[in-house]
């Protein structure tokens, strides 16, 4: 088998990209829609909470409150009604994430296809979604878990989002390097073996760095039952996101491969003859 | 169908794959794009603030805390 690279070929960066895009902005739709009905019937419940426990604050403490917030730069403070944040608002965020995330996917995809032994373009677009979820969303999510509105101080916003994101710039370079290695191991062990060496490794390396990271709890006397429903919409709306991705790299990118393969078999015949 | 094709020089299959270089400038230019896009949805106005006010803050606030960032 050999692998070759044209400057004809219809497999370019840019082939890869606009269809990621495309994909990006169907699964951020589809996002929004799980977001929206799951996820914004808990929100709504938090902030109910949030304003019971602000009526509850004596005549002081409502002063100091008020104090604190006009200390605060108020230029350009702006409120944006419940019925925008939930609709409109929610739908930007998802679909301006979606379509990063699926661009991102895509070009990850363009750099793997063809280069992972025997795996297909499908297998290996499918692979690099999986292990996008797996680094970006669920390992962050184990040590930094979603927060509804209501929990979580204001105070500490800076450091914990410096922390969730050094958490996910690890898990996605440590995951990089596992597939970089798996795939030069391969040339010595099996397939499966070079996987699970890897795979032990990016767990170590994750788990060593969650230990390592400050942990987080500001829940206070938050409803569990609450928590967890507001916590299980917000994974179900991710992995919404990323099945749509992945599911429809797989079908576009597939379908691109076939062609460019396809018509570089033809090429190479032609050349023979 | 069969995905593999007979070729004159002993059955070999023609597998095309992107050229890195090439892919490497496009993945430098959207990834910046993408981070810029990703930051205004998942940290602006929050841990950093730029343009001053809440304006993006309040619009993208339900995906922010949906999506899982930090948000309050
Ligand atoms: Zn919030």
């Amino acid at each position: 088998m050999s692998t070759v690279s044209q400057d004809k070929s219809v497999l370019t960066p840019a082939a890869f990209l606009i269809r990621g895009l495309a994909v990006g902005l169907v699964a951020g739709l589809l996002a929004f829609v799980v977001a929206f009905a799951l996820g914004e019937p808990t929100i709504d419940d938090a902030i109910a909470l949030e304003d019971a426990a602000a009526a509850q604050m004596t005549p002081q403490e409502v002063a100091a409150e008020e104090a604190a917030a006009a200390e605060e730069d108020h230029s350009g403070m702006v409120a944006v009604s419940r019925d925008n944040q939930k609709s409109w608002g929610l739908l930007t965020g998802t679909v301006v994430v979606g379509a990063a995330l699926g661009g991102l996917t895509a070009l990850a995809a363009a750099a793997v296809i063809g280069r992972l032994g025997n795996l297909s373009a499908r297998g290996s677009t499918a692979l690099v979604a999986l292990l996008g979820f797996v680094s970006i969303v669920l390992v962050p999510f184990a040590k930094y878990p979603s927060t509804p509105p209501a929990v979580g101080d204001g105070e500490t916003i800076g450091g914990r989002t410096a922390s969730y994101f050094a958490l996910v710039l690890i898990s996605v370079l440590a995951v990089i390097a596992a597939v970089v290695i798996a795939n030069k191991l391969r040339a010595r062990v099996d397939g499966w073996t070079a996987t699970g060496i890897v795979a032990a490794g990016y767990i170590a390396v994750v788990a060593v760095a969650a230990a390592l990271l400050p942990s987080v709890n500001e829940l206070g006397d938050f409803p569990a039952d609450l928590l967890w429903y507001f916590r299980r919409s917000s994974l179900l709306t991710l992995m919404t996101l990323w099945a749509a991705i992945g599911v429809g790299l797989v079908a576009l990118l597939g379908r691109l491969h076939d062609t460019a393969t396809a018509d570089a078999n033809r090429r190479e015949l032609a050349a023979n003859l | 169908m069969s995905q593999i094709t007979a070729t004159p020089h002993g059955g070999a299959i023609v597998v095309p794959v992107v050229p890195l270089l090439k892919l490497g400038t496009w993945v430098v230019f959207f990834g910046l794009l993408a981070m810029l896009a990703i930051f205004f949805v998942s940290a602006d106005q929050g841990a950093i603030s730029f343009p001053a006010g809440n304006a993006v803050h309040e619009w993208v606030h339900d995906a922010r805390h949906l999506l899982g960032f930090p948000c309050h």
